[in-house]
C-alpha cells in the first residue's frame, strides 16, 4: 500500500513538474534558447505572490489573478528588452545572458526577502485529504495542481493548433525571415511566447510555494527539474512534458520512499536512462527529414 | 500614378554591392518581367521591395507612399505579396495551415481560401498534409496561394520555375491570367527568357545590379535582349 501511495503521489507531483517544464520548453520550442534564468523566475514569481497576498490580503490562488498578467509583462519586457538582442547571434550570448538573469534575481530576492524560508498559506485546502481506502490517502492540493498542468498543456496544446496565434509562434519557429512576409512581426511574436512562457511560470511558481517552502536559492533546482522533464517527455511534444513529469515525479517519491536521501539521486538515473536509451525523448514526434 | 515607383535602389550585403542604383516602375495591373543572368541582382531587388534587403527612405515608392527602410511586416500589410525563391514552405503547418497563415493580415480582397482552392485543386485534395509531403511543383502552388491570401495588390513572384519539370511550371503559369484577371499586379523575376517574354507587359534586364534594358517584349530584338543579358 505504501508504494501505491509513492506511485500516486509521484503521479500528482508530476503536474507540478510539467508546470515547471512547460514554459522552458515553450521558449525553447520558438526561440532554440534555453533560459538558463527560468528556475528563478519561478520563486520571482512565488516571492511576487507573496508580496500580493501580503498587500491585497487576497489569498495566493486569487493572488494568480494579478502575478500572472505581471509576470506575462515581465517576459514580454525581458524578451523585446534583453533576449532579443542576444538572438541570431549564435548559442553562447543567450546562455550567458539569461545565466547573468539567474544570478541577478537569486541577489535581488536574497537582499529584499532574506535566505529565510517562506511558504504560501493557502489554508484548509493544503493540508484536506481525500481517503481513498485503508492507509491510502490523496491530498487535495496535489490533485489540484495536476489538474492546474493538465490544463496548462491542454491549453497550450488547443492555442498551438487551433489558434492563428499558434498557426504564428509555429510558423516563426520554422523561418523567421518567411514569417514576415506573411505580415508577422516575429519579434512580437518571440515576446508574445515569452510573456505565456511567463505567464505559466507564474502558475508553477504559486503552486509551489503553496505546496513547499521556498528561498531565493532554490531557482536552479527547479530550472533542474524542468530540464530532465522535458527531456524525458521529448521537445515539441506538450503532451510528452506531462508524461515526462509524471515519470520524474513517480521517480523522486519512489527513491523517496527507499531513502530520503536518494530522491534527487532516482531522479537523474531516470533522466539518465532515458537519455541513453531515448535521447530524443519518450514522446518525441518522430525527426522528420528535411 | 504608378503602383510601385523605384527610384537609384542601392543594396548590399555586408561590403559586397549587390545593386548600383536602380530606377524602375511597374503601373497598375501590369505583368512586369525582370530577366537577367545568375547574380545580376534580381533576387535581392525583390527582397529589397518588401524590407527584406536595407534600402534608403525614398529609394521606393508604394502607391505614392515611402516604404524603403520600413519593416518587411508593415510592407507586406500595405498590399505587396512576396513569393521567395525556393519556395520557403513552413514545414511544421500543412498545406491549409501555410494558406491561413498567408491570410494572417486579414487584407479585403477577391481571394479566400475557397478562390485558392478553386486556381489550385491539388491543393484542395492535399489540404491535410504537410508541407514537405508535396512535390515541388505543388509546392510552388502552394507558395504562390499562400501569397495570394494575402490579397496582394502587387505581387512579386521570384524564380517560379527554378528547378521545376517545364510541365509544372507550363501548369503554373497557365493561371497567370487568372490571378492578373483579379486586378493584381506581378512583377516577376524568372531565367527563362522565352517563357517571361511570352506573358510580360514589359521587361526589365538586370545585368551586374544594373539595368541593362528596358522595353516592351514587341519592340525588343533577340539580339538586344542578348546583348543585355550576358553583356556582350
Amino acid at each position: 500500500m505504501d508504494w501505491m501511495n509513492a506511485v500516486i503521489q509521484g503521479v500528482l507531483l508530476g503536474g507540478l513538474y510539467a508546470l515547471f517544464a512547460a514554459g522552458l520548453s515553450l521558449v525553447f520550442g520558438i526561440m532554440r534558447v534555453v533560459n538558463l534564468a527560468h528556475g528563478d523566475f519561478i520563486i520571482l514569481a512565488a516571492f511576487l505572490s507573496v508580496v500580493v497576498v501580503g498587500v491585497t490580503g487576497l489569498g495566493p490562488f486569487l493572488s494568480l489573478v494579478i502575478v500572472v498578467p505581471l509576470m506575462g509583462g515581465l517576459g514580454y519586457a525581458v524578451q523585446r528588452g534583453l533576449l532579443a538582442r542576444t538572438l541570431d547571434r549564435g548559442v553562447l550570448p543567450p546562455l550567458l545572458v539569461t545565466f547573468g538573469l539567474s544570478v541577478i534575481i537569486q541577489n535581488l530576492l536574497l537582499q529584499i526577502f532574506s535566505a529565510d524560508d517562506r511558504r504560501l498559506d493557502a489554508g484548509g485546502i493544503s493540508t484536506a485529504s481525500i481517503g481513498i481506502a485503508g492507509q491510502l490517502a490523496i491530498g487535495w492540493f496535489p490533485v489540484v495542481v495536476f489538474v492546474v498542468g493538465m490544463l496548462a498543456i491542454a491549453g497550450l496544446q488547443i492555442l498551438f493548433t487551433r489558434t492563428s496565434l499558434g498557426r504564428a509562434f509555429r510558423a516563426t519557429a520554422d523561418d523567421q525571415e518567411t514569417v514576415r512576409l506573411m505580415g508577422i512581426d516575429n519579434r512580437h511574436t518571440y515576446g508574445l511566447a515569452v510573456a505565456i512562457a511567463f505567464g505559466i511560470v507564474a502558475l508553477a511558481g504559486v503552486c509551489l510555494g503553496i505546496r513547499t517552502t521556498f528561498s531565493p536559492d532554490i531557482g536552479p533546482g527547479r530550472l533542474l527539474v524542468a530540464f530532465e522533464t522535458v527531456v524525458i517527455g521529448g521537445l515539441g511534444s506538450l503532451w510528452g512534458t506531462l508524461m515526462g513529469g509524471v515519470i520524474l515525479g513517480i521517480a523522486h517519491t519512489i527513491g523517496a520512499k527507499l531513502d530520503p536521501a536518494y530522491r534527487e539521486l532516482t531522479g537523474h538515473l531516470v533522466f539518465l536512462l532515458v537519455l541513453l536509451a531515448r535521447p530524443q525523448g519518450l514522446f518525441a514526434k518522430p525527426v522528420r527529414e528535411t | 500614378m504608378s503602383l510601385l515607383s523605384v527610384h537609384e535602389l542601392t543594396a548590399f550585403y555586408g561590403d559586397f554591392q549587390a545593386l548600383f542604383g536602380v530606377t524602375l516602375d511597374v503601373e497598375p495591373g501590369e505583368v512586369v518581367a525582370i530577366i537577367g543572368a545568375n547574380g545580376a541582382g534580381k533576387s535581392t531587388f525583390l527582397r529589397s521591395v518588401v524590407g527584406l534587403c536595407a534600402s534608403a527612405a525614398k529609394a521606393a515608392l508604394f502607391d505614392g507612399r515611402p516604404i524603403g527602410g520600413r519593416p518587411t511586416h508593415e510592407i507586406v500589410t500595405l498590399g505587396i505579396a512576396l513569393v521567395p525563391e525556393g519556395r520557403r514552405i513552413f514545414p511544421s503547418l500543412t498545406v491549409e495551415e501555410n494558406l491561413l497563415i498567408g491570410g494572417h493580415r486579414g487584407r479585403p480582397g477577391p481571394w479566400s481560401l475557397a478562390r485558392v482552392y478553386d486556381l489550385f485543386p491539388m491543393l484542395y485534395e492535399r489540404r491535410a498534409m504537410s508541407g514537405p509531403a508535396l512535390s515541388g511543383g505543388q509546392q510552388q502552388m502552394l507558395a504562390i496561394g499562400r501569397a495570394l491570401m494575402a490579397n496582394p495588390r502587387l505581387l512579386l513572384l521570384d524564380e517560379v520555375s527554378l528547378g521545376l519539370a517545364p510541365i509544372v511550371v507550363d501548369d503554373v503559369y497557365t493561371r497567370l491570367p487568372t490571378i492578373v484577371g483579379e486586378g493584381t499586379t506581378t512583377l516577376f523575376v524568372e531565367q527563362d527568357v522565352g517563357r517571361a517574354l511570352s506573358v510580360c507587359h514589359r521587361v526589365y534586364c538586370f545585368q551586374e545590379g544594373r539595368i541593362a534594358l528596358a522595353g516592351s517584349p514587341r519592340d525588343l530584338t533577340r539580339a538586344q535582349i542578348a546583348a543585355a543579358y550576358f553583356g556582350v
